[in-house]
């Protein structure tokens, strides 16, 4: 029988989830994105942050019961500039998800639909995609996703803003 | 010519396969397995510090992390002849038993029942039918009417709001799905409950390795947990318990649920024994390692030759000649520079894309051969080998899990039936099982050193100049993964990773020998040629993850799953 409770931080209300493959380049942009997310700001105790890597199931722990979610992973999708960024709503219809629109989906999709059946699906469930230019071997990040890397935090920041969770930029 | 059938990618999987195969009175008589990404972590790793490679080699594979960061430190140990603390083996083989439950589980459960289980046909059971049942094979506690009947209500809910899309690779109705609905129904209602069990267990791999899901404990000489059982020192004696209570809750979930169900369904698909086998040299090697040297393991390995036991070699220590010896990799079939079969130390990494052509070259995948033939990796190759050892554990586990299917399927099924499809699955859930009794062996052995005031948990590497060579396996759970490495002046000059998913989804080899994925689909019946259910139901079976074997997305592709009938 099951006795304990996850392991994650039960108190937060909010997941960030960075997910891609830092090895390839613009693909780890979603982890890259958290990375320097923690290194800028304080993160308040409501909003847990963490670098998914492209883990599938693992993560389900994390998502569950989570009144927000916010997955920041590179997107491919025809009609973007390589470095643009978006925030797509897949609240309520994460099967949006499947549509080929991460290089992973595979994963993520199949959590969250672990998560649908389950009841435990966060209600705000929000992708901030952002368009790879070099998904080869490497660890850099092109020079246009680099870039993107900071806006993808301000829009990230205004989201939690709109929560009523502010992120203060970490001093000295 | 027969009909031709291209599955690509391969869906529930981690990475992109391609499989084609040729199919003649719906039976399948030829095969090719490719794996359409590049990887490249060798070009990543060349130049850097040997002690910092677990950290990218753990980056390599979303479903692997874990266990190509334990492989990486113990190639560079290898390479530095590098013993390493008690306490700090026992508790990576902690994490790496936990890691091979929850992997285990997670695979049988979440990435393959759907090819057997119908979860729409669930919706037309008789709950109390499924329970008299499932009470009939297990004394589980949440076999009840009442959990299966909630389950169905959660389900048709579920259906109703029009989400079953998401499982889109499910094949609902389909000629080949056998089960009743009410054992369709308990499949899913274990299916349910396994998602909070595997959660439950690799909390111990959160504990102990400070994070998931990339751990950050490994050092190359040991684990930087410190050890002070009296302070609230990273590792307490408060957290070295609740780990044990994480032990014993997925005890019962693994004999009473797991190891039963695989069972039955395999009973029920009895056909599914007699398909499936493919390339039956077996491979595994020794697993958790008692002794700071890697010469006392708690689960042996070896190779087996044409699925003999008798043949049986076993591979005795980390610094295992018949072993390190035997390795090889060919490229005469993959997109490589060249056409060699050689030693991991003496190969090269120059990708050479020229097309798929079956005739000449058609994967990114080396085909990987011991003593110069193909070889099966993974629980099955791992069980067999522990059977033939004569290793208890495993023969007890193995002797339960065929007299439950012998009494459901009303007829004696024997260990020859585990050289198949099916016999994949139930050989991972006796390694489940034995896995499990093994954590408690191991929790015992390190309370008890740290009882003695033996806190050491690291031994600090220090790199010669000029060259050295090292290597290091893992008995993960895929099957036998290792790390090749040489070192120069204190810096990585090569770095190849021979992976359990290479091993098996490799292409065909110097001699044009079939590899196992390859091998194991010839003469599989294909019901529907639009829905070739049977080619997932015997790749799946081998838990491939391709994305270590090979990587690099391919941008151009656009489509989720392309079933191509020619």
């Amino acid at each position: 029988m099951i006795k304990t409770r996850a392991n994650t931080s039960a108190h937060s209300q909010v997941l960030v989830l960075g997910v891609g493959n830092i090895l390839m380049r613009d693909e780890g942009v979603g982890v890259r994105v958290v990375q320097r997310l923690e290194e800028l700001y304080e993160i308040p105790p409501q909003v847990e942050v963490l670098d998914g890597g492209t883990s599938g199931v693992e993560l389900l722990p994390y998502i569950e019961g989570k009144g927000a979610l916010f997955i920041i992973d590179a997107m491919q999708k025809g009609d973007m500039a390589p470095g643009e960024v978006v925030v797509l709503d897949l609240s309520s219809h994460i099967h949006v998800y499947r549509n080929r629109i991460s290089p992973h989906q595979l994963g993520i999709s199949e959590v969250l639909a672990l998560a649908t059946l389950q009841e435990k699906i966060p209600p705000v469930v929000k992708l901030i995609g952002i368009r790879p230019s070099r998904v080869d071997t490497g660890l850099e990040l092109s020079p246009e996703v680099e870039e993107a890397v900071d806006r993808a935090i301000l829009l990230l920041k205004k989201e939690l803003e709109g929560m009523g969770l502010g992120l203060a930029e970490k001093r000295g | 010519m027969g009909k031709r059938i291209t599955v690509d990618p391969i869906t529930r999987i981690e990475g992109h396969l391609r499989i084609d195969v040729e199919v003649e009175d719906h039976k399948i008589k030829n095969a090719w397995s490719s794996g359409q990404m590049w990887r490249g972590i060798e070009v990543i790793l060349k130049g850097r510090d040997p002690r910092e490679a677990w950290i990218f080699t753990q980056r390599i594979c979303g479903v692997c992390t874990t266990v190509h960061a334990i492989a990486s430190v113990r190639t560079i140990e290898n390479a530095l002849g590098l013993e390493v603390p008690l306490n700090a083996q026992y508790i990576r083989n902690l994490i790496i038993a936990a890691q091979g439950v929850f992997d285990h589980i997670v695979h049988f459960y979440h990435l393959s029942a759907l090819d057997w289980v119908d979860l729409v046909s669930a919706l037309q059971a008789d709950p109390k039918k499924a329970a008299r049942l499932a009470q009939q094979l297990s004394d589980w506690p949440l076999n009840s009417a009442k959990e299966m009947k909630a389950v169905q209500e959660r389900l048709q809910k579920f259906v109703a709001s029009g989400q079953l899309g998401i499982f889109g690779s499910g094949y609902w109705g389909h000629p080949a799905m056998k089960l009743t609905p009410e054992v369709n129904l308990l499949g899913v209602t274990h299916y349910l409950q396994a998602l909070d069990y595997q959660r439950e267990i690799n909390k111990v791999v959160a504990i102990l390795g400070s994070k998931t899901p990339h751990i950050q404990n490994l050092a190359v000489g040991g684990v930087a947990n410190p050890i002070d059982p009296n302070t609230p020192a990273p590792l307490t004696m408060e957290q070295l318990l609740h780990v044990k209570s994480l032990i014993d809750n997925i005890k019962d979930f693994v004999k009473k649920v797991y190891l039963v169900d695989v069972a039955a369904i395999g009973a029920f698909y009895a056909d599914w024994t007699k398909y499936g086998a493919g390339v039956t040299n077996y491979l595994s090697v020794p697993e958790l390692p008692m002794d700071e040297k890697g010469t006392k393991f708690l689960m042996p390995g070896g190779y087996i030759a044409n699925g003999d036991l008798n043949t049986y070699q076993p591979i005795k220590d980390f610094n295992d000649e018949f072993f390190a010896k035997n390795v090889k990799e060919c490229i005469k079939h993959s997109w490589y520079d060249g056409d060699w079969n050689r030693h991991p130390w003496a190969e090269e990494t120059k990708p050479d894309y020229t097309g798929y052509d079956e005739e000449e070259k058609y994967s990114w995948i080396k085909a990987p051969n011991f003593k110069g033939k193909p070889a099966q990796v993974g629980p099955l190759a791992n069980v067999l080998c522990m059977y033939a050892a004569g290793h208890e554990p495993t023969r007890k586990y193995v002797r339960e899990v065929l007299d439950i299917a012998s009494q459901v399927a009303g007829a004696r099924i024997g260990l020859e039936a585990l050289h198949s499809t099916i016999g994949r699955h139930a050989a991972r859930a006796v390694r489940a099982a034995v896995l499990t009794d093994t954590m408690d062996e191991v929790w015992e052995a390190l309370v008890t050193n740290i009882g003695k005031g033996d806190y050491d948990t690291y031994n600090p590497p220090k790199f010669p100049s000029g060259e050295i060579r090292g290597f290091g396996f893992h008995e993960a759970p895929r099957g036998t993964l290792s790390h090749w490495v040489i070192i120069k002046d204190g810096k990585i000059e090569n770095y190849q990773c021979v992976v359990p998913s290479t091993w098996n989804a490799g292409p065909r080899n110097h001699h044009d020998e079939m590899g196992p994925y390859e091998a194991s689909l010839i003469d599989n019946p294909i019901a529907d040629p639009k829905r070739p259910l049977e080619v997932l139901r015997t790749i799946h079976s081998f838990d491939p993850c391709l994305a270590c074997a090979i990587h690099l997305h391919n941008g151009d592709d656009q489509e989720i799953l392309q079933v191509k009938v020619l």
